[in-house]
């Protein structure tokens, strides 16, 4: 809409929501992004990669299910509990798969690391011991660059305890 | 404790986990009042601009500025070498080349803002290929040359000869993190640019010139990048170019950011190559002389093609001695993106073109290709094409050995065979290929780096150098290097990010080698240090200052294991003895130098060697394949951070295998990047992981005279992807009789498909021209690529059964390079189309003998088989195995009949009545693919 003086009016709406375990109201234009309102809000760790639902980059967890906060509008979210990167870790104590990353070299970049980490959270959730296959299965939709996925498989399983100690002087396999 | 060589985490692994680690993008809330920049885009590949009106846009609300060219105080160019790169072009060479910005309050005032400039084209014509820019003469560079001996006579002397060309495809960086800057005015008439940028000192040239201003105005910081890969290491300058320019003439905050679908279609890629060669070799596989000509395609303007070519050319011997042999590199200029950097730096392209040719020479001879190429290894004292003497030849021999008894590979050889003679549709292979990668950057000069080690009163530290953290791990080598150095703790040392304030004048961090030069400067500084901290210990343990040690944040006598002073105590020392607490360090790489003119010399410090074994799987109905298995030793010297460099090997490979088999670039006949979202291209994704991944490192390996005895890792592991499409070839083989294996890069699923035809067509598979009937006019393949939709339809929408639609779909994947790639479009459609689709399809092709709805084209094709003359038994015969059929499977039998006689049909009708129902769909959409193809060979010369 346009007011008298030319300038664009937006029409704004409030949007009440959960994030990272904080009752949060934000005024936002109805046509607004989630990822956009998360990071305007200061969650920078949710990346924008390809802005199209491909890359996983923008992964949050709705409600525990992972989304990509690309694909949504910030008022869809409406009532929902949202939970980002950087809601993961308590205090100073990380998540095991955030240690499992890191131990096991699964970030390199780290663009989509968030991403990758609230993907296997999800996984976990629903599944505390899944198999190599079903872990490759489930993470297919985050896209990675730099690791070629081997270490992130690693990270994933070893958070879950199903992998040995970290692959620090040579990895045995494990088949599909 | 020693910490160089410690397995140690990603120096911010815990900012990545945690979402605390910042990108350039991040930055942008603590800018108030910032403006976003959006860009109008040319919608032509080739055209001038006759008039440009960019004042609308300010009438739009929210817009603040445009930019123009007449807003440029300095020189209105981004071009890193020649200046050949207009920020505001009057000329567009490229699809969609910005050639006006707009800053908006918001991005969608930007983008509003820029819908409304109004511009006059006057369309071009565009080259688009190669092929095309070699028949108009359209080269950046070149012919450069390399030379050894004579290699036309070698060839002629030579028991056996072959010429050959491959097309290697290009690729797409896709970092995660796409282009992005953000650049303000600082309080002294200054300019202050954040850039997602692997080359600072490049972008604060490209900003100074831009703006007309000297560079101590002008300064860039990289906190880190979301990846690069090359990408970012001269293609970073004109987004920070542009965000200066607007915050210069608006005194605000501007942001430059490209959305993905802009940065794909805006940003060089890997150079796609062609190369044309010939070679001659011994009846035991060894090269007697070779003549490689290589072409890369450098889009618009020349960035860094003419390195990327040298280097191309540097490893067209891979690790191979070439006793005689002629390589030229040519760089062609089309209407595309400015091609560029790309992790392997041209020597993928170089290296893919001689494992070509020796694998050629292998199934020419019938000689198993691992040992041709072990044949032709470099031996000690060899010198390659250009007169470096080949330290450590030996390597690539000792390599090759244990990796063959590690990987089990002549075992596993036999396992396939037998495999593959019980599989008639489905073949296994599986290849070892060797990497031999030169370390340093082939232009002399910029093997040099520099360092600032601050150490601060309570004993902290903090670490700057001139090399920029992309996910290589450089912080984390470097930090290592300086603990080790100064006997600290990780944690007392803090990383900087790189900012031409404090370290100037430094190179990219590019060619694999920004440890060795960083390093080396990083531990050159913190030598000073020690040397000025070790007297004031000394006093303090009463002991000479040589026989100080620094070690676990502490300073103590060697060999005195009680007293022991805390590095905090000996800093605050020395400072109030007045001793400087900071140190610039300073390397530069000895003993390199190359001459153009001459070509030749040492244009490396070293090689890093390495090979791969990969065993795949390849479904001769798809041309699907999947990799099984991969094993990899890797010589990294002495590692300096072996999670690092474990990373760098797996990544590297994984980056090289998507290049090899799954990444394909298209462009469309406009000159539209078509493949402009990770939907159209596919990247390795957890799929491509092969089943099992082994990696080692070579052992007792440490290369003297670099830091720590450790080498470069970043690019040498791309290269051994090269075993998995070798593989694939391999598994291509054993579907056919013998013989050379024809195969562009990538090994795409289509490529495969009709490489295992080809060999199954020199076979012996029956698949003759029948007398073909009713077909229409013919047409080239050039009118066709120049057919609009219509038309295009018009001709080629009865290939598919009265279904249109599949050439419709098709239409825009033009142009096509032959047939092959004309089929493998249309075939792709119905592949994606719906089941629905599909059964129409199938249920559009007439009842084999029956009359009714038959297409002029089948009606030939049948008359062909003999249907048309059919005896009475066998006409009832055939209703009644028709009505059977089509009971069963709700479709009419389809069956490409061309070729086959009655009999053979009437076999293959009752055979396939025994399929189950997905399988006999599948089977017939097989069928309708060779009929297609039929029909495409018929009507398109």
């Amino acid at each position: 809409m346009r007011g008298t003086s030319g300038v664009l009016i937006m029409k704004t709406m409030q949007l009440r929501l959960t994030v990272n375990g904080e009752t949060r109201q934000w005024t936002i234009a109805p046509g607004d992004l989630l990822l956009d309102v998360l990071r305007r809000e200061g969650c920078y760790g949710v990346k924008r990669g390809c802005e199209k639902g491909e890359c996983g980059a923008c992964t949050v967890l709705l409600d525990g299910k992972p989304i990509n906060s690309c694909l949504m509008f910030a008022a869809q979210a409406e009532g929902c509990d949202i939970l980002t990167i950087e809601g993961l870790a308590v205090g100073d104590v990380l998540d095991p798969l955030q240690e499992a990353f890191l131990d096991h070299g699964a970030v390199q970049c780290g663009y989509c690391t968030p991403g990758m980490i609230l993907n296997a959270k999800a996984l976990l959730a629903r599944n505390p011991h899944p198999s190599e296959a079903e872990v490759r299965e489930t993470m297919a939709g985050n896209y990675c660059r730099c690791t070629g996925y081997l270490k992130p498989v690693e990270a994933v399983l070893a958070a879950a305890g199903r992998a040995p100690a970290p692959a620090r002087s040579g990895r045995k396999a494990v088949k599909r | 404790m020693k910490i160089a060589g410690q397995p140690v985490p990603h120096e911010s692994a815990h900012g990545h986990a945690t979402g605390e680690a910042l990108y350039t993008d991040d930055l942008a809330g603590r800018f108030p009042r910032l403006l976003h920049a959006w860009p109008v885009l040319a919608p032509h590949a080739h055209a001038l601009v006759t008039a440009l009106d960019a004042a609308p846009a300010l009438a739009e609300p929210g817009v603040a500025a445009t930019l123009t060219a007449a807003d440029v105080p300095g020189e209105a160019d981004s071009g890193a070498n020649r200046h050949d790169e207009p920020l505001f072009p009057s000329e567009v060479m490229y699809h969609r080349q910005p050639v006006a910005w707009v800053l908006g309050e918001t991005l969608e005032a930007a983008q509003r803002g820029a819908a409304r400039v109004s511009v006059e084209w006057q369309p071009l014509p565009a080259v688009l290929t190669i092929a095309d820019a070699i028949a108009a003469g359209s080269f950046h560079a070149g012919p450069l040359h390399l030379r050894r001996g004579d290699a036309a006579a070698a060839m002629k002397a030579s028991p056996h000869r072959l010429q050959g060309e491959l097309a290697i495809g290009g690729q797409e960086h896709f970092y995660l993190e796409t282009q992005c800057a953000i650049a303000w005015l600082d309080e002294s008439g200054g300019v202050v640019i954040e850039s997602s940028t692997q080359h600072p000192s490049e972008t604060q040239e490209v900003v100074g010139r831009v703006l007309g201003l000297p560079r101590h105005q002008v300064t860039v910081e990289c906190l880190r990048m979301g990846g690069a890969f090359g990408g970012k290491e001269v293609q970073a300058n004109p987004w920070a170019a542009i965000a200066a320019l607007g915050a210069w003439k608006t005194r605000r905050p501007v942001r430059v950011r490209l959305p993905r679908a802009l940065d794909m279609a805006l940003t060089g890629k890997r150079h796609p190559f062609l190369a044309r060669f010939e070679a001659g070799f011994d009846g035991e596989g060894r090269l007697q002389g070779a003549a490689i000509a290589l072409y890369s395609d450098g889009g618009w303007s020349l960035d860094l093609s003419e390195p990327v070519m040298w280097r191309a050319m540097f490893h067209a011997d891979n690790a191979y001695f070439l006793p005689a042999v002629e390589v030229a590199g040519t760089v062609c200029r089309t209407h595309k993106t400015s091609q560029t950097a790309f992790r392997g730096f041209g020597g993928p392209q170089g290296m893919l073109v001689i494992e070509e040719i020796l694998d050629r020479v292998a199934r020419t001879l019938s000689l198993a290709p691992e040992l041709v190429r072990e044949r032709n290894f470099y031996r000690e004292g060899q010198t390659t094409h250009y007169g470096q003497p080949v330290k450590d030849a030996a390597r690539i021999a000792t390599i090759w050995r244990r990796l063959q008894a590690s990987s089990g590979f002549r075992e596993r050889r036999q396992e396939i065979a037998r495999f593959n003679a019980a599989h008639p549709h489905c073949k296994r292979g599986i290849a070892i290929t060797p990497v031999k990668f030169g370390i340093s950057f082939t232009a002399t000069f910029f093997n040099q780096a520099g360092a600032l080690v601050l150490i601060y009163r309570d004993g902290s530290v903090q670490v700057n150098h001139g090399g920029t953290e992309m996910g290589q791990g450089l912080a984390t080598k470097v930090r290592q290097i300086a603990a080790e150095s100064l006997g600290l703790p990780l944690q007392a040392l803090r990383m900087m990010p790189a900012r031409t304030d404090k370290v100037p004048n430094t190179s990219a961090t590019a060619a694999s080698a920004s440890t060795d030069l960083n390093g080396a400067a990083v531990a050159d500084a913190c030598r000073q240090l020690r040397a000025r901290l070790a007297p004031i210990a000394g006093a303090m343990l009463g002991c000479p200052p040589e026989a100080v040690r620094f070690a676990g944040g502490e300073a103590f006598s060697e060999g005195d294991l009680v007293q022991r002073v805390p590095f905090a105590q000996v800093v605050e020392a020395a400072y109030r003895q007045r001793v400087a607490l900071f140190a610039q360090g300073y390397y530069r790489t000895p003993g390199i130098h190359f001459d153009q003119k001459t070509g030749r010399g040492e244009p490396f410090h070293y090689f890093a060697y390495g090979a791969a074994v990969a065993e795949v799987e390849v479904d001769g109905f798809t041309g699907g394949h999947r990799v099984l298995r991969v094993d990899i030793l890797h010589d990294v010297g002495e590692s300096l951070s072996p999670l690092i460099d474990r990373g760098q090997v797996e990544g590297g490979f994984i980056q090289g295998l998507g290049w090899l088999t799954v990444e394909e670039l298209l462009w469309d006949a406009e000159g539209r990047v078509a493949t402009n979202s990770a939907s159209t291209y596919k990247l390795p994704a957890w799929s491509e992981l092969p089943e099992v991944f082994e990696v080692a490192f070579l052992e007792q390996a440490a290369e003297p005279g670099v830091i720590c005895g450790s080498k470069a890792v970043g690019e040498p592991p791309l290269m051994l992807a090269i075993a998995a499409r070798e593989a694939i070839r391999e598994a291509i083989a054993a579907f056919g009789v013998g013989g050379v294996v024809a195969l562009d890069s990538p090994a795409t699923p289509e490529r495969i498909f009709w490489a295992v035809e080809r060999g199954a067509r020199r076979a012996g598979f029956r698949r003759g021209r029948g007398a073909g009937g009713g077909s229409g006019p013919r047409v080239t393949l050039a009118e066709v690529n120049g057919l609009a939709c219509e038309r295009f339809v018009g001709s080629l929408g009865g290939v598919f059964e009265q279904s249109p639609w599949v050439a419709e779909r098709a239409w825009w994947r033009r142009p096509f390079g032959d047939v092959d790639a004309l089929h493998a479009a249309m075939r792709f459609q119905v592949a994606a189309a719906t089941r629905a689709e599909q059964l129409a399809l199938l249920r559009a092709h007439p009842d084999l003998g029956a009359r009714a709805a038959m297409s002029a084209t089948s009606a030939g094709e049948q008359a062909g088989a003999g249907l048309d003359r059919l005896t009475p038994d066998e006409f009832a015969r055939l209703q009644r195995l028709n009505a059977r059929y089509r009971e069963k499977f709700t479709f009419p039998f389809i069956l490409a009949v061309k070729g086959s006689t009655k009999h053979d049909i009437l076999v293959a009708l009752e055979r396939r009545l025994e399929n189950g129902v997905e399988e006999e769909f599948q089977e017939a959409l097989l069928q309708v693919y060779r009929i297609a193809r039929f029909r495409l060979e018929e009507s398109v010369t």
